[in-house]
């Protein structure tokens, strides 16, 4: 057999070294996980979800344990778009790996500028947030509806000189229509699934329990879900997907790639597991060694049936 | 992330229990006030990972003792390890207690489960003069009492009833304390309320003091910043996280 395995994919113009990179908001900006692993060994990471100015985000609590998944309600806390230019981008680039700016804002006009900023900076992709579900402003709120989706995506574009991908909410009646409407306004590749908005509640003390009431579901639970829409958005639009929901292993990952998607993002997991990532591409070269493939590329969309 | 060995499990009371790892390297980094973040079942219940406080290390025989309340599924999942099995343990992690060598008299204040993490510290701190104050809800639940009693000069047990030691707030006990004679440092960790009121007391005096906050956790290592804790910032205030940040904070700079 030959053992020379090709992870590489090119996502958008952009080339990873291999499929699997870092969720946004999971991951902060790498540092906490650099004692862990080497960074250099993800084809990218998604930092936190950044805003114009500092945030500090939603009362705790901010995570609720729930049946293989948690809910969390974090609430973008981040200390602002230029901090990260600053501080954590020198930081990041010491590893070899791509750099993915998560960018949210509460206005239109607050999506451009950020964007504008970003394509200025040293990053290799910006990642447009039109899903987090857990702020009054911006974000799900444009992102669930296709007008919403197409005027953010279309006059962000304008300013964008990096390939731009949108994350998706899996919050709305049909994800394929949105899709739709993020590539017809110009979007590079799509990533999906953001959390499935949802809730806990303390029986005992008859109080939800996290502070902001409802929060974002993710990990295995959403999987299922995930791997639907994926496959459904696939079918949808030409733009390559970021396929993400509750992967924990290398064989989740290449069900969603076989589900259609280009490259996929691990969050949750590594909050339970801080090696996953490298074991979901250890995980996937041996998928790959004992299938006979080659190219991590002939497993995208090849799903039979 | 490792898989440390469990050595002993020792049952304190119905519902309380102490395990006991082999652990040269966290015996050896450990410091007081630090936490461990443990994984209590192999599967996808109780998903996330547990936090709990060192409450004792023993460098000499490179092992290290962590106490537990059963209080829900993933602590009620820990009854199931026993001696020689293996426990997927990340640590240690977080900011522990901070000790100053010039300090003679310290008292720390422990409320219930709160009051583990303070015997290491009792264990490190070379005052000369070291006071616990633990409260408890009753007699029923007093355990460690011979633990602190050795790495203590006094030891005052309050209970909620007073069905053991003296009835009411292990606060009230300090105020009466620093009213007496100078202390140079406090050291609480317990029920938020309770620390809020002993901060209080420590102020008007401005005696120097550390908190150990809780709060629901998840990666544990400062990176899904969900375990929010208000402090101090300037004149406003910020999230700090208990992972990282803490879980042990300057009294002062919690926003109770």
């Amino acid at each position: 057999m030959n053992k020379s395995l090709n992870l590489a994919v090119n996502l958008a113009g952009m080339k990873l070294k291999n499929p699997v990179i870092a969720a946004s908001g999971a991951f902060g900006f790498g540092r906490e996980y650099s004692n862990y692993f080497d960074l250099g060994r993800l084809g990218g990471i998604a930092v936190k979800g950044l805003t114009p100015l500092p945030r500090k985000g939603n009362p705790p609590p901010r995570i609720a344990e729930t049946p293989a998944g948690i809910l969390n309600s974090v609430g973008l806390q981040n200390p602002g778009v230029h901090a990260f230019i600053e501080k954590e981008i020198p930081f990041i680039r010491k590893f070899d790996t791509a750099i993915i700016a998560n960018a949210s804002g509460n206005t239109v006009e607050e999506y451009e500028n950020m964007v504008e900023i970003l394509s200025d900076s040293d990053v290799d992709a910006i990642e447009l947030n039109l899903s987090c579900p857990n702020v009054k402003e911006g974000c799900m709120s444009f992102g669930s509806t296709l007008e919403g989706v197409g005027k953010v995506v279309a006059r962000a574009k304008k300013y964008a000189k990096k390939p731009l991908i949108v994350k998706l909410t899996p919050n709305v009646t049909d994800i394929t229509e949105i899709a739709r409407a993020a590539e017809d306004a110009g979007a590079d590749s799509v990533s999906l699934i953001n959390t499935l908005l949802g809730m806990a509640i303390d029986a005992k003390a008859r109080r939800p329990v996290l502070g902001n009431i409802t929060g974002g579901l993710s990990g295995p639970a959403v999987k299922p879900v995930a791997l639907r829409m994926v496959y459904q958005v696939s079918k949808a639009v030409k733009i390559p997907i970021i396929g993400m929901g509750g992967i924990s292993c290398g064989t989740d990952a290449v069900e969603f790639l076989l589900a259609g998607a280009s490259a996929v993002m691990i969050g949750t997991a590594g909050f339970v597991n801080p090696l996953v990532w490298v074991e979901t591409i250890d995980g996937l070269e041996a998928y790959m060694r004992e299938n006979g493939v080659h190219s991590v590329t002939e497993l995208i969309g090849a799903l039979i049936g | 992330m490792k898989s440390e060995k469990i050595k002993m499990v020792r049952p304190l009371n119905e519902n309380t229990f102490l395990i006991r790892f082999e652990s040269e390297i966290i015996s050896n980094t450990a410091q007081a006030g630090q936490f461990i973040h443990i994984k209590c079942f192999d599967g996808l219940d109780a998903y996330l990972r547990r936090p709990i406080s060192i409450c004792s290390v023993d460098r000499a025989n490179k092992t290290f003792d962590i106490v537990y309340q059963v209080r829900g599924k993933g602590t009620g999942l820990l009854c199931a390890f026993r001696p020689e099995d293996e426990m997927d343990v990340m640590g240690p992690l977080g900011h522990g207690f901070t000790l100053h060598a010039e300090h003679r008299n310290i008292v720390v204040v422990g409320g219930g489960i709160g009051i583990f993490p303070l015997l290491q510290l009792l264990k490190d701190h070379p005052a000369l003069k070291k006071t616990a104050i633990l409260g408890f809800r009753s007699r029923a639940v007093v355990v460690l009492e011979d633990e602190f009693k050795e790495h203590c000069d006094e030891l005052i047990i309050a209970t909620d009833d007073g069905s053991y030691g003296e009835k009411g707030f292990v606060t009230s006990i300090l105020e009466k304390r620093v009213q007496e004679e100078p202390v140079d440092m406090v050291y609480f960790c317990g029920p938020s309320i309770m620390m809020k009121r002993g901060v209080e007391i420590l102020r008007q005096r401005n005696i120097p003091c550390e908190v150990s906050m809780e709060q629901r956790m998840g990666c544990g290592i400062g990176a899904c910043l969900v375990c929010a804790c208000k402090t101090k910032k300037g004149d406003d205030w910020d999230y700090s996280h208990v992972c990282k940040d803490g879980p042990v904070f300057d009294g002062y700079e919690v926003v109770f």
